[in-house]
């Protein structure tokens, strides 16, 4: 199993290289990637410096051109893998239809991964993006059970691959307005979920509430630790109940789904955070290097300390397995 | 233009379903889609059930077609598409690619549903090509959105030659979970959800913590809080929607359909209510309203 790391900058490619990632995936500086924060990503200049780097220690470099083109401006989609092939990169991870149909014309030779925003859960779906476009990875969302992977896993034999930690989003990827629907923005879009533009603390009294796009998404008292408004995980009410209604702020983690995850012949466990810190990835590089290198021993055990190392780091300092365990849905 | 009414996206019981369509036989409505498409494990109409009412449907002069499931996880589900995709009789509306694949390997045609990724006229070819008759534009895409993608079609590809049909009434579907989220507002799991969500014939409102109307949870879908509401903009749909689809509601669908097809042969202005929306459609915030 391939460990796949995220990186927003070129000190955190060097962290995930130094601490054990085999492959890295990254953006262009602008709206083609669904990472499209301010002071994020990679100019034309840097991606070859990044791409120089991942090359020298014979790692991969994955260039993530994941949202979908415009109408009037498709070059721009098409300049950008354009210029992945053009570094070298060995893997393009691509959702829209017209650039996948794009670069498996123009590039016969590209490796193509299907970008979890593209949301093929199902055999079917992942068949009709290898049929027409030779895709060779499949990114799955998240939102099938482990048996469901399982299943899945029985039925294609194109590659999967599965996120293994960080920000857990927890609608069919790629299918999700709700981000566009309070603030016109969404990742299929914009490439960014709840923009950091739209929101706004505000301390009444005691307490602070968070806002996006003026929309009220939590309170917080003085004992309760205030996450960023991503708008799924602000707590609402439903009748009498005040609650979260939709998810808490958690990460996923499914350290302790590895095995399972070898055994059906996942291909690669992809690390979530392009937005991150090089210290954050540098951490979770590290707990997970060890973690694959541990499941290919006999007795896998999760190590108490890389738990903890993740909970630290975790939304909410808590984790989930997520949809892959059924009692989560 | 012609008027369309929505599969129904909550879970009603079945007689409440059959008195819906049996008013739909003599609306104003041209076409008609039937089926689940939101969860599986609603059986109220089994697939001979909804074949009926299709069939019934037909012959009181509408066009039907059998809509799908936006969210497939499970091979059982994926059995369940194939043999509505084999019914023989009806165009299905695909809302996940899985049905896409399903239908142009056996070269069938299909409607392109809303929670289908279109957002560019190159993608809509490929659609075109594999068989597509009719496109269901994707929820969060408006006016000049689609203006400038059918100017590009029409420059890359030539003439349109398939039909686009707009939800314009109705709470959006927003996004398609693992978690079913009436359950979890009943404190449930999923798996132990005694199909709770049929007592929730409008979904279940979710507000802010000031009051504000965000959501509606209605199973595994999170919808606008807010109705969409375009009577207002029928008049600018002129040459780019064929079809304007109307969303069922529990009450008042074919009163909105009247005032749709009013509004066609007679525009006037409409206020729209404090929970009514068209922002979508303008280009800004989907929760927002252009009066």
């Amino acid at each position: 199993m391939e460990l796949l790391a995220p990186a927003g900058s070129l000190p955190a490619v060097k962290a995930a290289l130094e601490h054990g990632a085999d492959a890295i995936y990254i953006g262009l500086k602008d709206d083609t990637n669904a990472r499209h924060f301010a002071g994020l990503n990679f100019n034309q200049d840097k991606i070859k410096q990044a791409a120089n780097l991942i090359q020298q220690q014979h790692k991969h470099l994955h260039v993530a051109i994941n949202t979908f083109a415009h109408p009037g401006q498709h070059k721009r989609w098409q300049y950008a893998v354009d210029q992945a092939v053009d570094i070298g990169a060995k893997a393009l991870i691509i959702a829209d239809i017209a650039l996948l149909d794009y670069a498996a014309n123009r590039y016969p030779n590209a490796e193509l991964h299907l970008s979890v925003q593209a949301s093929a859960t199902s055999a079917p779906a992942i068949e009709f993006y290898r049929n027409n476009f030779g895709v060779k990875r499949v990114v799955l969302p998240r939102v099938l059970s482990m048996h469901q992977v399982k299943q899945l896993s029985r039925t294609t034999d194109v590659e999967l691959e599965v996120f293994a930690y960080g920000s857990l989003c927890i609608m069919a990827e790629g299918r999700c307005y709700l981000s566009s629907y309070m603030t016109g923005e969404s990742p299929n879009t914009t490439g960014a979920c709840s923009p950091a533009k739209y929101v706004e603390w505000q301390e009444q009294g005691d307490i602070l509430e968070s806002r996006l796009n003026n929309v009220v998404i939590d309170r917080y008292s003085p004992d309760e630790n205030a996450g960023y408004p991503t708008l799924c995980k602000g707590r609402f009410q439903v009748a009498d109940n005040t609650y979260h209604a939709i998810e808490e702020p958690t990460s996923l983690n499914t350290l302790e789904l590895l095995p399972e995850l070898k055994q059906c012949n996942i291909k690669a466990v992809k690390i979530e955070g392009r937005q991150r810190s090089p210290a954050y990835i540098a951490q979770v590089t590290k707990v997970w290097r060890q973690a694959l290198d541990a499941v290919n021993q006999t007795n896998y055990q999760v190590e108490q300390a890389w738990q903890q190392s993740l909970a630290n780091l975790s939304e909410g300092k808590q984790t989930t397995l997520g949809a892959l365990h059924k009692s989560w849905q | 233009m012609q008027f369309s009414l929505g599969a129904i996206q909550y879970y009603w019981p079945k007689d409440q379903v059959e008195a819906f369509y049996q008013q739909a036989a003599t609306s104003q409505a041209e076409h008609i889609y039937l089926g689940e498409t939101v969860c599986s494990k609603r059986r109220e109409l089994k697939m001979k059930d909804w074949l009926k009412l299709a069939q019934e449907l037909t012959q009181a002069g509408k066009q039907v077609v059998i809509s799908t499931m936006a969210l497939l996880e499970a091979p059982s589900e994926i059995s369940v598409l194939k043999r509505y995709c084999d019914n023989g009789d009806f165009i299905i509306e695909a809302n996940d690619i899985s049905a896409v694949q399903i239908l142009s390997q056996q070269q069938l045609p299909f409607v392109c549903g809303q929670s289908i990724n279109i957002y560019n006229a190159s993608s809509l070819n490929y659609m075109r090509k594999l068989g597509m008759m009719r496109w269901v534009v994707p929820v969060e895409l408006g006016h000049d959105w689609l203006q400038q993608l059918k100017q590009d079609y029409i420059n890359q590809f030539g003439d349109i030659d398939f039909d686009i049909e707009l939800m314009a009434y109705g709470h959006l579907p927003l996004a398609f979970s693992a978690r079913c989220f009436t359950a979890r507002s009943e404190d449930r799991a999923k798996d132990d959800c005694s199909l709770c969500c049929i007592k929730y014939p409008e979904g279940r409102e979710t507000l802010s913590q000031d009051g504000q109307v965000l959501f509606v949870l209605n199973g595994i879908q999170t919808q606008s809080g807010k109705c969409s509401n375009l009577i207002n903009d029928l008049p600018n749909m002129h040459g780019l929607i064929d079809i304007i689809r109307i969303s069922p509601q529990i009450e008042g669908t074919f009163e909105v359909l009247n005032q749709f097809v009013q509004q066609q042969q007679n525009p006037t202005k409409h206020q729209l209510t404090q929970l009514q929306t068209n922002g979508y459609w303008h280009n800004i915030a989907g929760m927002l309203a252009q009066q």
